[in-house]
């Protein structure tokens, strides 16, 4: 019988207390998506950090490549016209 | 939001009115928050800080057990999750241990210095003899990890079955630990099982020493179930079957000598004297010492 002896690699994604959105805050190994959550709880939930974890594996994601960064980022790095800064948001929209 | 600072941390630390400290985290509770101190009248002290010396000491030794793993584990993983249920442990053991001598201030072992506190004179400076751990939690599981889960999974699914009754109890501080407790143990319990029927329900090999290993935890199951009561037994009974049965694990007897005495009663093994010889070591020759 052949086995891989590592396990594969996670991504691992808190959501704090008062956070709106998960954040990446590292990775791990676990053999299975249950046993990496256990292990995203142990090791990065561990200081009080967060009340919600995803974990994906880290082969599942798919990358832009540095190769392409002129490509993908330069076009958008002078149309200042995109952000909504030329408007007033009212006082009572939160989270913009 | 902060979503953008260079440490992800930081954007998920809660402010708590300057206690923030990055190493130690921010927000805690304080289990005892809230909660008069003073014993209730009515409440049969000595029983009181029996029961407290009692529970303090399972999660003491049992915590320096687990802690022997760090740096031994075969992931870091697996080492940190080990490491934080011992930690849990510790924590749990510092409040019981602190209530038992508030209760019976003769638990205090004479020979511990004054200015040493409770909890620690408790710890450091008592004999073998005057420990009321059960055995199953002084055990050398020689760095079997499987020996280290199967233990782990008898004892906390019996202490969470206790704890989950001594959140009723008469002493408000006692229900406050036990109720602290109760999350922390369904998670370590959660941990234990987990791994039980992977290894139960993994390959030939793991099967067969994950059945030596429960076989071997199994030892301390008539000591634990002579100081319970019958609903205790019942519940821990049917969670080790289930998680038996998921585990593709038979049962085994191999019965602990009871004796009428058990670790409550100070019956220990030789393997707590080891322990605690490493464990009481520094505090004994350093009673000075601060870090």
């Amino acid at each position: 019988m052949s086995l891989d002896a590592s396990w594969p690699l996670w991504e691992v994604f808190v959501r704090g207390k008062r956070g709106l959105n998960h954040v990446h805050v590292g990775s791990l190994h676990a053999a299975d998506a249950d046993m990496a959550l256990h292990h995203a709880r142990d090791l990065y939930t561990r200081r009080n950090e967060g009340v919600s974890i995803w974990v994906v594996r880290a082969a599942d994601i798919t990358a832009s490549s540095p190769d392409e960064k002129d490509a993908f980022f330069a076009p958008s790095g002078d149309k200042v016209y995109r952000h909504p800064t030329f408007y007033a948001i009212p006082d009572d929209i939160p989270h913009i | 939001m902060a979503h953008e600072d260079e440490n992800a941390y930081e954007s998920l630390a809660v402010a708590a009115g300057g206690e923030e400290r990055w190493a130690f985290g921010t927000g805690f509770d304080d289990p005892l928050a809230g909660v008069d101190t003073t014993v209730p009248a009515g409440v049969d002290v000595r029983a009181l800080a029996r029961e407290c010396l009692g529970a303090g000491d399972d999660a003491l030794i049992l915590s320096q057990r687990l802690a022997l793993w760090v740096s031994n584990a075969h992931e870091l993983e697996d080492e940190v999750a080990l490491a934080n249920i011992a930690l849990d442990l510790l924590g749990q053991a510092r409040l019981l241990l602190t209530r038992a001598a508030q209760a019976d201030p003769a638990l205090r072992p004479a020979q511990a210095p004054g200015h040493v506190p409770d909890e620690d004179a408790l710890a450091y400076w008592r004999d073998a003899e005057q420990f009321a751990n059960v055995r199953l939690a002084e055990l050398d599981d020689e760095h079997d990890f499987a020996k280290c889960i199967a233990r782990l999974f008898v004892l906390t699914t019996w202490r969470l079955a206790v704890m989950a009754r001594l959140v009723d109890s008469p002493d408000p501080v006692l229900a406050a630990i036990a109720a602290k407790a109760v999350t922390e143990l369904s998670y370590h319990r959660e941990y234990a099982a987990g791994w039980v029927i992977r290894l139960g329900d993994g390959t030939d090999l793991s099967h067969e020493r994950m059945h030596e290993a429960l076989a071997w935890a199994w030892f301390g199951h008539d000591e634990l179930f002579e100081i319970s009561d019958p609903d205790v037994r019942a519940e821990v009974s049917r969670v080790v079957e289930d998680v038996r049965e998921a585990a593709t694990l038979v049962r085994r007897e191999q019965r602990c000598p009871v004796n009428s005495r058990s670790g409550r009663d100070g019956e220990h093994t030789e393997d707590l004297v080891t322990l605690l010889a490493e464990m009481q070591a520094v505090a004994r020759a350093n009673p000075e010492a601060t870090w």
